[in-house]
Formats: structure tokens, C-alpha cells, sequence
């Protein structure tokens, strides 16, 4: 059996899903599959034209069913709809609309395969087409992986684009005239004698034109909204204060709650006495929920105090207790039974080596919390008819089987409202505190119940970044790198993650080792090898997922062996660098920041790269000493994202990315003491703060031939360039995060 | 107690010792403040007393002697104050949930400073945490609201 069937039998049979049928992936087979989700539950006088747009006597209403966290899906979603549809900016509305299998993610599957984004052979295409397959079969709604704009990218345009064909063929049946004669433009279907039929009168009669089984998108040349900067549709709301989150939602009749539970996750509780909190002003009642109590109140304060009074006898963590137990754990991984993948193997590494090592090095990094600003939060109640829920999630169908779980309802009684967040960065792919609002919400049959966790129970029952470990060595000749052999030891993120969903991942899990194994770069003697460190801590997606840590194990190993061959960093990644994207992104960040150019004395560059989520991204970052410490003075970011849809945003979410890598990668941990998280709030884990913000350069480019996402892709390469630069400047290499444990920034 | 807000008296029947956070969010219904952290790390909270920006989480209500403006008394979607309008037309917000903080935060310094630089506006935002990194345009959007204020 070859290499390839192998991994493919190993690696895509997701639970007890079987996989029939063919690759083909286009807007029929995207979309026909699965009835309208709104179709049969619109009130009179909604028209719904495809799964995506809504059209009523007041206007035109784009469902944007990928979750808004803060990265712009909802207005990229409606930009690539309102293009196709000829709808102007300013007056579109967006909903997220229901769950629904429909909105399932046709990319998100094929990205967790075992294939490097260059490769685009056959067999990885096709097996990127299988993930799409099972997307659909799974009604796999979720947002994440920097794949809503790869998924969205023909899908939506074609919907938008099918839509309006339907709006032109009613307009045509009612004027007598050809098709061809019609126009669109600024939401009507506009006639040769410049007679203007509103979409909102055509829609009920393009209701009943068959759907269209091929549209044609419109040439980008011709764009009106795409590739230009566009206001974002929740800018204004978002500045006033008038964004409504999850936390700040509402349902008549109202009360507040919030919970604690064992800090230990998966610990579970002995006992609690509640006799005094069950006394305090405001408190309506004390309900056990799974690892603790919640406490329901008059207000979110009230029952914060109420909670802050229960005594808890917690059991202990299942796993180890501290943060040493914990890393042992990992380390004690690096043996051949633990070993879960050797995706890149070139050369021979092993006989290369034997002539010796010229860096031989071992890489640390911690468990990280999310912490997004919006801490948990979720409304729940039963009504006769079922049980609504209103919260922000990026896995809003999980939730809803979750809560049929939980209270026994079938699927089609919980009514689910998907809320903008405050801010997710992976967290809220884990549905535990819509679970703990339904379990108040029980308690309380008809009282709308408000789930608020405080940022002490958010940073202590965060599912983390998980710790690992990497150790490198390497062999360098005539001024070249000529053998790298990488091996990474850490718990499994999609065991951990997917095992909560329910699903069941089988063979290799490939974010141990991505952003490492898949770099695009002929290094003779290349070896990198995962290894699968028991689940201790309960693990998950942390924004970049395993390219957070990997990418810092990679570039500061090359970067180390560079060094040792005397070679430039910048030089020789483009010599060993073979894909034509990602030596335009390292062309250009070394244009950026006058690579070469002598800095002041005590200053120092470093440089990163790391392709990741199929963008490739180079980083380089400027240190300077000063008495009070290091300080970072510049950054600058090239990453290829095939086409610039949104330039703002795309300038915005690269900035964010390089601060929140290098933010995390200064001074950011999770420690752990009697099997609990040490860190509770943003005293003990700090956040990059303004003063320490470097002025960011940031350039797009568009080489590359695939649409991709840009919310992940520049975290990776953001704390290798900082601990390169270290080097440069110091002479220190800096080997394991947070950088404080062994530098001072100012 | 009397509370007055946004230019309007509220009588309300809480212990002075709660937070002024929490009386806005849920007494008053006034949902724009946000709340993060609880112990005057992230700067969500941010609202005016007098004009002086405070953090509303470590402000109990029964010590609130002066009239108290929150993000939704500076300005509205229709009617942005400058600071806000700045805030748009430089897009700052990702997810927006410290937005509500900062731009009370940056109403305050400018009242105070009307001319500040890189060094004063960094200094008046340290208290203000984004996870999401909107640091660069939140400079931008003060240095371009100060110029709008000067201008009149």
C-alpha cells in the first residue's frame, strides 16, 4: 500500500462518518443539498431567494451565518453577496440566521489534512474535496481556521449571484423583455428605458423562478465593493457603544447568574455549602452544575458576591498538579510509542547528523489562555414550545445538540440566536458555558436566565494553548544549512477538542507538527516528527493553533543554524525557500524593513517565517536595549493572501496578529499549582498593552492563487522574529516562552 | 440613592458598596460599559465622572458624588461625538468590546490635553487593554480626533 493511501486511511475517518460520493464542489452541490433554513419559518411577506438572502418590503437581508468575532466575517460575508447582488453598502442588513446544516464549512476539513498548502498534487486536491464532502454530510457549521473568507470566496459570490439571476428572470416575465436586456444596480433590476423595478417588489415573484443551476460571478474587474476599503457594517455601533454582545442581551423578565466550578478541570466537586451566599440580598437560588454550583440572582453582581461565598470542596485534578508535572509529561513523550507523525522526511537526516551537529537545542512553550475580553456568557430559557438560547459561539449546531442532550428536547424545539462576541480567538469553539446556561435555565422553567462568568472563572476554565516541547538539532556546511530534524512533543488540540464534540479523529494530528512539517523549503536533510503527549489539561484552538508554538520552534532553530553557517537569515531562507508566494512575502518584509542596514549599537533584527492556514507570512522585528530593558521598536509583516478583498481589515487583523504573537510571546503563561491555573485575571497575565506596541508595517500581497484567510496566519511568525532579534541584539538566545522568563522588556 | 447619568437623575435602591459597572449594566439597562476584568486591568469599564474618565468596576456607587457619562451620553450613531467619529472613519474597532472604554478614555484625555503626543496618548491608553490589537489605529484615531477638536 503506498504512503499516500495509507495517511488517507488514517487520517479522514472522522467518527462513524462514511464518506460517499464525488469531489465535485460547486454552488449546486454547496447548496442544493439541504433545504432553505428559513424557508418554511419566515413570517408572510419574507421572501427568502437562496440560503443567504432575505428580501422584504424594507429591504434586502444577508445571512452571514460565520460567526463575528471581531475579525469582520459578518461584513466580508455580506460584501461578497451584496457584489453579486448589486445591493448598495449603506442599506444592508445582516443576520446570522439559524443553524443549519446548509451553512455547514466546506474548507475547514481539507485544512486539518496532512498535506502542505503548496502541495497540489491529485491526491491532496482531492482529498481537500473529500473534506469538503464530509463538511457537507456533517453539517459542519463552524468559524475558525482562517477559513471563512476560503469557504465563503466562490460560495457566497454565487449565491449572491444566483439570487439575483432569479430577481432578473422575475423582472423579465413582468416587462415582456429578454434577460439580456436587464441591468442591475443599487437593489433593482434596471430596464433599457432606465425604468427601475425595486428588488423588494420583485422578490415574491422571483420566489417562484426555478433556481438557477449555473451562474457565472462577475469578472473582479468589475467589482464594485470587493478589493476596495469598505466601511465595516458594525463600525458605527461599535464606536457608540450601541453593539449589543452576548453579555449585554437581554429577554423580558430576566435574572443574572454565574457559576464556579473546580478549577481542575475535570476534577469534579465533592460537596459545597451554600448557606451563606443562599442569604445574601438578591439571590434567587443556588443550582449544582457539573464541577460546582451556579448561583441565579436579582443581578450579574449580586450573584458574582452570592457565588464568591460558596465554600467548595473541590476533588483534585485528574492530572498533574503543577506546571513541572505537566511538562514531564510532555517531555517523557519523545519515545517511539508516542510517536504520531513523521510528515516530512527528506534526505537522510539521521546518517547526516551522525557526521555531527552544529545546534543542537531544546524549545519550550507554555499553555496559554485565550482571555478574550468578553469573558463567557450565554442567555437560556425554556418556553412552552422548547428552549431558546441567545450566545455567541463559533460551533452553534454543537450547541444545539448539546442542549437536546441536556434537557431531552429534540434538536427542532431549541431555538439558537448566534451573538457577535467580544473577541474569541478560538474559545468559543467549546460550547461549556452554553451547556451550564441551559442547566440554570432548567432550574428556572420560563425565566430567561443570563450566564455571566467572571474573568477569574473565564482565565481558570479556559480549554488552553497546550504546553510542548521541541528539540532541534542541525548540520551546517560551506556557509549552507544542510540537515534540520525537528521533533515536537505535545498533547493533542483536535483528541482533546473533537472528543468533546463527539467526534472521534483518527490517525495523525497534524497541528502537533503544523507550521513546522509543511514549510516550503529544500533543506537536503529535513526531518520533522510529532509526538503525542498524553491529555493532562483539557486542550484547544488557540488562535494560529499548533503554527503558535511550531513556528517558534522552527525559525529559531534555522535561525541558530543560519547563524552557525554565517550565513543571512534573509538570504538564506530565500536560497532554501521554493515556493514563489512565500519568497515574495520574504522579498518584501526584507524591502520593508531595510534589511541590511545597520542598526544603532544594542539594537538588533530578527527575521520569521511561517506559512500557515495556506498563507505564507515573513516577520521581521526590531529590538533595542535600554536601561529599563528591551524595547520592541518596529515590526513588519508580509503575508500573501491570493486576493486583497477588504485592504482596512486585512491591514487591521495582520496588526492584530503580530501584536497578539508578540504580546503572548513577551510575557504570557498559564502556570499551574495544585492542579489549578495560577493566572486569574490580566494582572498575572498580561496582555501587550499600548505602551509596548510597536509601530507595525503591514503589506498584502497577492501572488498566490488561492483566496485565504488573514485572522491566524501572522501570529505564528511573530515571536520567533522577537526572540531572533533578541539574538541579534543581545548576543542571548532565548529558547523558551515567555521570553520574561529569561530577558526584561522596558 | 440618586444617580445622575448621562444628563438624567436616577433614583435607585442598591448597596452602596455595588459597583458603578454593574448598577449601569444591569439597574440601568445602560449595556455600552463593559465589563472585563473586574479589578481595574483592562479598562472596559472606562466612563466619565465630572469628565474624569474612571473605571467604573472600582468605583462603588455610594461614593459617586458627580454627574456620571457613560459611552452612550457622549454620542450616538446619528450624532457621533468627534472622538467617535474618529473611530469610524479610522475603523478602529475589531471586535469592539474595549472600544466603548477607550474612546471614553481618549473623550477624557483630549478634554484634558488637547494636543497630545505619541508619549501622553500611550500613557492615557496604558490602562486600556485590546486583546485584538487595534493599538496602531487607536493611536491614529486620538492624533486625528485632536486635529477635529482644534479645528472646531
Amino acid at each position: 500500500m503506498g504512503k499516500g493511501a495509507m495517511i488517507a486511511r488514517r487520517a479522514f475517518l472522522m467518527g462513524s462518518v462514511t464518506v460517499a460520493g464525488g469531489f465535485a464542489v460547486g454552488w449546486y452541490s454547496l447548496n442544493q443539498p439541504y433545504a432553505f433554513p428559513l424557508a418554511d419559518e419566515l413570517p408572510r411577506g419574507i421572501t427568502p431567494l437562496t440560503a443567504y438572502v432575505l428580501i422584504d418590503a424594507g429591504g434586502v437581508t444577508l445571512i452571514t451565518p460565520r460567526a463575528e468575532m471581531g475579525q469582520g466575517a459578518t461584513s466580508i460575508q455580506a460584501a461578497l453577496l451584496a457584489e453579486e447582488l448589486d445591493v448598495p453598502w449603506d442599506e444592508i442588513r445582516t443576520d446570522p440566521g439559524p443553524p443549519a446544516p446548509a451553512y455547514f464549512n466546506a474548507t475547514i476539513i481539507g485544512e486539518g489534512m496532512p498535506f502542505a498548502a503548496t502541495d497540489t498534487r491529485w491526491r491532496a486536491e482531492a482529498m481537500r474535496g473529500l473534506g469538503a464532502t464530509m463538511g457537507k454530510l456533517m453539517g459542519f457549521q463552524i468559524t475558525g481556521g482562517s477559513s471563512t473568507v476560503p469557504d465563503a470566496y466562490d460560495r457566497l459570490r454565487l449565491a449572491g449571484a444566483a439570487a439575483r439571476q432569479m430577481l432578473v428572470s422575475a423582472a423579465a416575465a413582468r416587462l415582456g423583455l429578454p434577460e439580456d436586456q436587464l441591468t442591475t444596480r443599487e437593489g433593482a433590476v434596471i430596464a433599457p428605458d432606465g425604468t427601475a423595478l425595486p428588488y423588494t417588489t420583485l422578490a415574491p415573484h422571483a420566489r417562484r423562478v426555478p433556481r438557477p443551476r449555473k451562474v457565472t460571478p462577475k469578472d473582479p474587474a468589475d467589482w464594485r465593493l470587493l478589493g476596495k476599503p469598505m466601511q465595516r457594517l458594525d463600525i458605527a455601533a461599535k464606536s457608540t457603544g450601541t453593539a449589543r454582545f452576548g453579555i449585554d442581551e437581554t429577554a423580558p423578565g430576566m435574572v443574572h447568574a454565574t457559576v464556579r466550578t473546580n478549577p481542575r478541570r475535570g476534577g469534579g466537586v465533592n460537596g459545597f455549602d451554600a448557606g451563606a451566599a443562599e442569604a445574601m440580598r438578591g439571590v434567587l437560588k443556588i443550582v449544582p452544575v457539573p464541577g460546582g454550583a451556579g448561583v441565579i440572582a436579582d443581578n450579574t453582581w449580586r450573584a458574582m458576591q452570592a457565588a464568591a461565598a460558596i465554600r467548595f470542596d473541590w476533588a483534585p485534578s485528574p492530572y498533574p498538579a503543577t506546571t513541572d508535572g505537566l511538562f514531564d509529561s510532555i517531555a517523557a513523550a519523545f519515545v517511539h510509542d508516542a510517536r504520531d507523525s513523521r510528515l516530512r522526511d527528506d534526505g537522510e537526516v539521521d546518517k547526516t547528523l551522525e557526521r555531527g551537529a552544529d545546534v543542537s537545542a531544546e524549545y519550550r512553550v507554555p499553555f496559554l489562555a485565550h482571555a478574550p475580553l468578553e469573558p463567557m456568557t450565554a442567555l437560556a430559557w425554556l418556553t412552552s414550545r422548547g428552549l431558546e438560547i441567545r450566545a455567541a459561539t463559533q460551533i452553534p449546531r454543537f450547541a444545539v445538540k448539546t442542549a437536546a442532550r441536556l434537557t431531552g428536547l429534540p434538536e427542532d424545539r431549541i431555538v439558537l440566536r448566534a451573538l457577535p462576541m467580544g473577541g474569541s480567538f478560538g474559545r468559543r469553539l467549546e460550547d461549556d458555558y452554553i451547556a451550564q446556561a441551559v442547566e440554570l435555565a432548567r432550574a428556572m422553567p420560563g425565566r430567561p436566565v443570563k450566564l455571566t462568568w467572571t474573568r477569574e472563572e473565564d482565565m481558570t476554565h479556559d480549554f488552553p494553548r497546550p504546553a510542548a516541547i521541541a528539540r532541534g538539532r542541525g548540520r551546517v556546511e560551506d556557509g549552507r544549512v544542510t540537515a534540520l530534524d525537528l521533533s515536537i512533543s505535545s498533547p493533542s488540540v483536535s483528541a482533546s477538542q473533537l472528543g468533546r464534540l463527539g467526534l472521534n479523529p483518527m490517525g495523525a494530528d497534524t497541528s502537533i507538527v503544523n507550521g513546522a512539517w509543511d514549510q516550503p523549503l529544500a533543506i537536503p536533510h529535513y526531518r520533522v516528527t510529532g509526538y503525542r503527549a498524553p491529555e493532562t489539561v483539557p486542550v484547544s484552538s488557540w488562535r494560529s493553533v499548533g503554527a503558535s508554538g511550531n513556528a517558534f520552534f522552527h525559525e529559531c532553530l534555522l535561525d541558530e543554524l543560519i547563524y552557525a553557517a554565517g550565513a543571512d537569515p534573509l538570504e538564506e531562507r530565500l536560497r532554501l525557500c521554493t515556493h514563489a508566494p512565500s519568497r515574495a512575502v520574504l522579498e518584501a518584509v526584507g524591502e520593508m524593513s531595510n534589511w541590511g542596514r545597520p542598526l544603532p549599537s544594542g539594537a538588533g533584527r530578527g527575521l520569521a517565517f511561517c506559512l500557515s492556514f495556506g498563507v505564507p507570512c515573513a516577520e521581521v522585528v526590531e529590538v533595542s536595549q535600554t536601561p529599563r530593558g528591551l524595547r520592541i521598536d518596529r515590526a513588519f509583516a508580509a503575508a500573501d493572501v491570493g486576493r486583497v478583498l477588504d485592504p482596512v481589515n486585512i491591514e487591521n487583523q495582520m496588526q492584530g496578529g503580530v501584536i497578539w504573537g508578540l504580546g503572548h510571546a513577551m510575557r504570557a503563561e498559564l502556570t499551574y499549582a495544585d492542579g489549578r491555573p495560577e493566572q486569574e485575571n490580566f494582572d498575572t497575565y498580561p496582555a501587550m498593552r499600548i505602551t509596548e506596541c510597536p509601530e507595525i508595517k503591514v503589506r498584502a500581497l497577492e501572488t498566490g492563487d488561492t483566496v485565504r484567510g488573514i485572522g491566524e496566519p501572522t501570529v505564528p511568525p511573530a515571536a520567533p522574529a522577537l526572540a531572533n532579534a533578541i539574538f541579534a541584539a543581545t548576543g542571548q538566545r532565548v529558547r523558551e516562552m515567555p521570553l520574561t522568563r529569561e530577558v526584561t522588556f522596558a | 440613592m440618586k444617580l445622575t447619568v448621562n444628563g438624567t437623575e436616577h433614583e435607585i435602591d442598591v448597596e452602596p458598596e455595588m459597583p458603578l459597572l454593574w448598577v449601569l449594566r444591569d439597574v440601568l439597562g445602560l449595556t455600552g460599559t463593559k465589563y472585563g476584568c473586574g479589578i481595574a486591568q483592562c479598562g472596559a469599564c472606562t466612563v466619565h465622572v465630572d469628565g474624569v474618565a474612571v473605571q467604573s468596576c472600582q468605583v462603588a456607587v455610594g461614593d459617586v458624588a458627580g454627574a456620571v457619562t457613560t459611552i452612550e451620553g457622549l454620542g450616538t450613531p446619528q450624532a457621533p461625538h468627534p472622538v467617535q467619529a474618529a473611530w469610524i472613519e479610522h475603523q478602529v474597532a475589531q471586535c469592539g468590546y474595549c472600544q466603548s472604554g477607550q474612546i471614553m478614555t481618549a473623550a477624557a484625555l483630549l478634554a484634558e490635553t488637547p494636543t497630545p503626543d505619541d508619549r501622553q496618548i500611550d500613557d492615557a491608553f496604558w490602562g486600556n487593554l485590546c486583546r485584538c490589537g487595534t493599538y496602531p489605529r487607536i493611536r491614529a484615531a486620538v492624533s486625528a480626533a485632536a486635529r477635529k477638536l482644534q479645528e472646531g
